[in-house]
């Protein structure tokens, strides 16, 4: 009997259901209706019972008690009940129900019965929920259907050999020698499925994959009459012949050919073949053409050969067809590690994506464009991504922000840009960004110290905009707290300064404590801030006495605590309150981060042990401000001992580290070289000019001195040269210098050799003369050294 | 491996869903919303893949939808299958539809959902493409229905008949018969 017609019947009725109520009613009626026959033993009207369970199912109602119903109506011998026991099985049972093993006999029955589709259907069924018992009991089964004669049968089988395979890898072996064979099938349907059987074969087993190897010949035999032979009605689709089994084909190629130049060579003539030849005017030409370029990007194909995939995925980029247009970026994706450059010349048209009103198409577009950021085009695609971030959909903002964090870490130009493009995503979308941008930033800021008093006039000016983005206001707030007297002095030479008096900043902080958006980290941030700047404020310490007082009964118990700290240090500790809260130390960095010259945190002044650096101390008195005493290149920081560390103050504290970049690794941190370079010494530091010497034995009394000069300021040097002079019975040979101008910011530097010779070891001094045009003034400039840096014998 | 396939209806009624990995029964109807959320959102001109919501399974998964009048046909699918060739099968699927209905319509999938089931078994097996051709899956589906009817038997007759007499098209019986002055009021026979 037809179960159509009862489960017709079933659905009228559940759709004049006007509520969910009624609904339910129906259907709890239809359900014990239908527990009640399946409970009589014999019933002629079975398998609409099961029909209509499998629409009760579908609508989201639990169908459990039908699983023994389907396992009876398998081994029934009527085809129609066993094909919706079938059904049933594959909807409601899985591996882990026991009513899964009561079938495996009848699986095992209906595979050699006389009729196919009952065949058939038992291989669907091994395919969708074989368990791993099942398929290791049956897969000699399978394995002889796939040596028999029916077409139809043998296709299931190939992809339910598939499952098993997937299941149980052991059982690979077994199925290779008949997955070979029928690489030999005129059936395409037979045909599709042994190219997925072999596939999946080779992502399990190397060694079955060497096997399979040699079926390329054949393989690419197959493609060629795919390609060339003419309309063929039965497999063409929109003109293309038989595109799945082409894309399948091309996919196992990729995998054959990957890493193996033998492979690889045999394809290239049938690559090049499809690319030129497929229409790519329909999504299926365009489906085939994509695959070819990326088995093509895969493989070790020749140069002439990528060019052209690379060309075609630039077509594909400029397609109107969104589709195309996303799968090409997909692509490209994927390629972006290996064939930067080629990627690079679509950046264009990338940027250009970032604007599509399709979110698939921006996500793309988004992962893509961070992929392609690099030193010599931050600063353009910075913009394009920031204005990408004040569009975007909310769900991709985190990705974004964290995103343009790390490619402004890594290619900043200067510290102030970094710190303007962070402060402008904080402002843009600070309440999707993750939680320790706030810390970092802190720690950029204070390591940029000529910018604190920038920073802080920003950070006020912002506050005073907008306090509902948290991480502005905790960031503006420690700002506030810790520069607050630069921000009152009321002057600044990178902005416009702001008139301020202590009163509108006191205003601001109280506004941001008591406002109801502020977060309760923020409101710390801010009542610690406040407390600092009793210390860097004149008028109103009793206006900050009374704030914190207040807070002394606050329900949140993190502030009220503070406040009561603090409390105790304006009462009792009032002698110790200026030394608590004066300007914190620069904070240590552990990450590496910069491949540019600017460094953070790296300024650290290294007690090093004894050895030669005594003699080195008195630099001290010759004008260089920080000993940068990375004897043999010593990695991640000691332990810095910092107080000291604005003692040039304008000066930036680093410029030292912009010399020696390609001669002495002297920023450790960045690559920890493993041996112990020559020792250098900042020999000279001012006006941005650096010059720094490292010394390398040659003989007993013979040195090798490289005098390596750099400029880190913001004009152009040149007609630099160096005189040097040593004790009389010193010998001295200047080489001639690398070149006599020094670009500005430290792009490139000058270096010069001077060999000496020291026959009499007599104490080796050095006096230099400086000379050099800047801006079209002359500067002269002398400088002595009176004790070298030896290669020490015993490491560092 | 396509993992599931999912047709459903503007306002988000399932049609069809079948999974081809286990998921629980409250977690299939989860994710036929979740997806339904998902895909209901998007424009008409933007392109045909969504990444993948956070039920059905993470990052490697894509949703490859196409929408059709009132349905959406959703596959969702890992990696290792086509994209394009994945827009591709649901053309060829819906097409074959088409053919076996004559003309398809909601109302077919509805009420004959079974059958929906059947061919779609005739195209995607395990979570892998079976047959692309369009003729062959037609036909292996024809036969199969032709297996089923034959096999009815004496058991069906009872059930055809009834059907054919409903689909009978009877004359319309009058109601008053009048005849001069007799009037005669037929009575009426109760629909079979």
């Amino acid at each position: 009997m037809s179960p159509s017609v009862a489960l017709q019947e079933m659905i009228r009725a559940i759709r004049s259901a006007r509520t969910q109520c009624e609904e339910r009613g129906v259907i709890q009626r239809e359900c014990a209706a239908i527990r009640a026959q399946f409970r009589q033993a014999d019933n002629g009207g079975r398998s609409h019972n099961l029909a209509k369970l499998l629409y009760v199912h579908m609508l989201g109602y639990p169908a459990h008690f039908g699983q023994m119903e389907c396992v009876r109506m398998i081994a029934s011998p009527h085809y129609s009940e066993k094909r919706v026991g079938y059904l049933g099985a594959m909807m409601l049972l899985d591996e882990k129900q026991d009513a899964s093993l009561l079938i495996t006999n009848s699986i095992k029955n209906d595979l050699s019965h006389s009729n196919q589709y009952v065949q058939s259907l038992a291989l669907c069924t091994l395919a969708c929920m074989g368990s791993a018992e099942m398929c290791r009991d049956l897969a000699p089964e399978i394995d002889r259907l796939l040596r028999g004669t029916n077409s139809y049968i043998k296709k299931k089988a190939a992809l339910c050999a598939v499952h098993i395979v997937r299941k149980v890898q052991d059982l690979g072996e077994l199925f290779a020698p008949a997955a070979r064979s029928l690489l030999s099938e005129k059936n395409h349907g037979v045909l599709y499925g042994a190219v997925v059987l072999i596939t999946e074969l080779c992502a399990w087993n190397p060694e079955t994959l060497e096997l399979f190897r040699k079926t390329v010949p054949d393989l690419v035999q197959i493609m060629k009459g795919l390609v060339i032979s003419g309309y063929s009605p039965e497999h063409d689709v929109a003109g293309v012949s038989d595109p799945f089994l082409q894309v399948r084909i091309l996919r196992l190629l990729r995998i054959l050919g990957r890493n193996n130049e033998a492979a690889s060579d045999a394809m290239n003539d049938l690559l090049a073949q499809v690319a030129t030849n497929t229409d790519s005017t329909k999504t299926v030409g365009n489906a085939v053409l994509y695959e070819t370029v990326l088995t093509v990007l895969d493989i070790k194909s020749e140069s002439g050969l990528r060019i052209l995939a690379v060309n075609i995925l630039g077509r594909f980029l400029l397609n109107n067809d969104r589709n195309i247009r996303y799968i090409a970026m997909t692509c490209l994706q994927k390629i972006v590690g290996t064939d930067h450059n080629a990627v690079q010349r679509h950046r264009g048209t990338i940027v250009d994506c970032l604007k599509d009103q399709d979110a698939s198409v921006k996500r793309r577009a988004l992962e893509l464009s961070l992929a392609l950021v690099s030193a010599s085009n931050i600063r353009s695609m910075m913009k394009e991504l920031l204005l990408f971030l004040s569009s975007c959909p909310p769900d991709l903002r985190a990705e974004a922000g964290s995103g343009i964090f790390n490619a402004a870490e890594r290619y900043a130009p200067s510290q102030r840009w970094h710190i303007d493009t962070i402060l402008h995503v904080l402002t843009t979308a600070g309440g999707d960004m993750r939680d320790e941008t706030v810390p970092n930033l802190i720690q950029l800021i204070t390591n940029a110290s000529e910018l604190h008093c920038y920073t802080v006039h920003k950070l006020y000016r912002a506050l005073l905009t907008d306090i509902s983005q948290q991480p502005l206001v905790q960031v503006a707030c420690w700002c506030i707290g810790e520069y607050g007297d630069l921000l009152l002095r009321g002057e600044c030479q990178e902005t416009e300064p702001v008139q301020v008096t202590e009163d509108d900043v006191l205003d601001a902080l109280e506004t941001v404590l008591q406002s109801h958006m502020s977060s309760p980290a923020t409101r710390a941030f801010a009542l610690t801030a406040t407390m600092k700047l009793s210390t860097r404020i004149t008028d109103n310490v009793d206006r900050i006495r009374s704030i914190v007082s207040i807070y002394g009964s606050c329900i949140d118990v993190e502030l009220q605590q503070r406040a009561v700290e603090y409390n105790a240090l304006f009462k009792k500790y009032d002698h110790m309150r200026a030394a608590v809260l004066e300007r914190m130390p620069v904070i240590e960095r552990n990450s590496p981060g910069h491949t540019n010259g600017v460094s953070v945190g790296e300024a650290v002044k290294e007690i090093q042990p004894a050895e030669v650096k005594q003699g080195l101390l008195q630099q001290n008195a010759n004008q260089v401000c920080d000993l940068l005493d990375l004897l043999g290149g010593s990695e991640e920081p000691v332990q810095p001992s910092l107080a000291q560390s604005s003692t040039a103050p304008g000066m930036s504290v680093n410029t030292a580290s912009t010399a020696g970049g390609d001669l002495l690794d002297l920023l450790g941190g960045l690559e920890p070289t493993p041996h112990a370079p020559a020792p250098t010494l900042t020999a000279y530091e001012k006006h941005g000019v650096t010059l720094t010497l490292s010394c390398e034995k040659q003989s007993d009394s013979g040195l090798t001195v490289t005098l390596t000069a750099s400029n880190s300021t913001d004009s152009d040097i040149s007609s630099f040269t160096l005189q040097a002079a040593v004790p009389k019975s010193v010998q001295l040979h200047m080489k001639a210098p690398s070149g006599d101008s020094l670009p500005a910011r430290g792009t490139a530097k000058v270096t010069q050799m001077v060999v000496v010779n020291n026959p009499n070891k007599v104490k080796l001094k050095m006096r230099l003369r400086i000379s050099y045009t800047r801006q079209g003034s002359a500067f002269q400039d002398t400088v002595q050294i009176d004790s070298f840096p030896e290669v020490s014998t015993a490491g560092h | 491996m396509i993992k599931a396939i999912l047709i459903f209806n503007n306002h988000g009624k399932p049609r069809l869903i079948r999974f081809y990995q286990y998921f629980a029964e409250d977690m299939q109807q989860q994710i036929v919303r979740e997806t339904f959320h998902l895909v209901s959102k998007r424009d008409d001109n933007v392109c045909n893949f969504l990444e993948g919501g956070s039920l059905i399974g993470g990052s490697d998964y894509k949703l490859i939808y196409r929408h059709y009048a009132t349905l959406y046909f959703v596959f969702c699918v890992d990696s290792s299958e086509s994209e394009l060739g994945i827009l591709d099968l649901i053309q060829v699927f819906v097409e074959t539809l088409d053919k076996c209905f004559e003309n398809v319509c909601e109302l077919d999938l509805i009420f004959h959902m079974d059958k929906v089931h059947y061919i779609l078994q005739e195209v995607v097996m395990g979570g892998m493409v079976l047959e692309t051709n369009m003729n062959e899956i037609v036909a292996q589906v024809e036969v199969q229905n032709r297996m089923e009817k034959s096999e009815g038997g004496l058991s069906a007759a009872p059930a055809r008949a009834v059907s054919a007499v409903k689909n009978m098209n009877l004359p319309e019986i009058p109601r008053n018969i009048n005849i001069g002055d007799i009037n005669i009021k037929v009575p009426s026979l109760s629909p079979f």
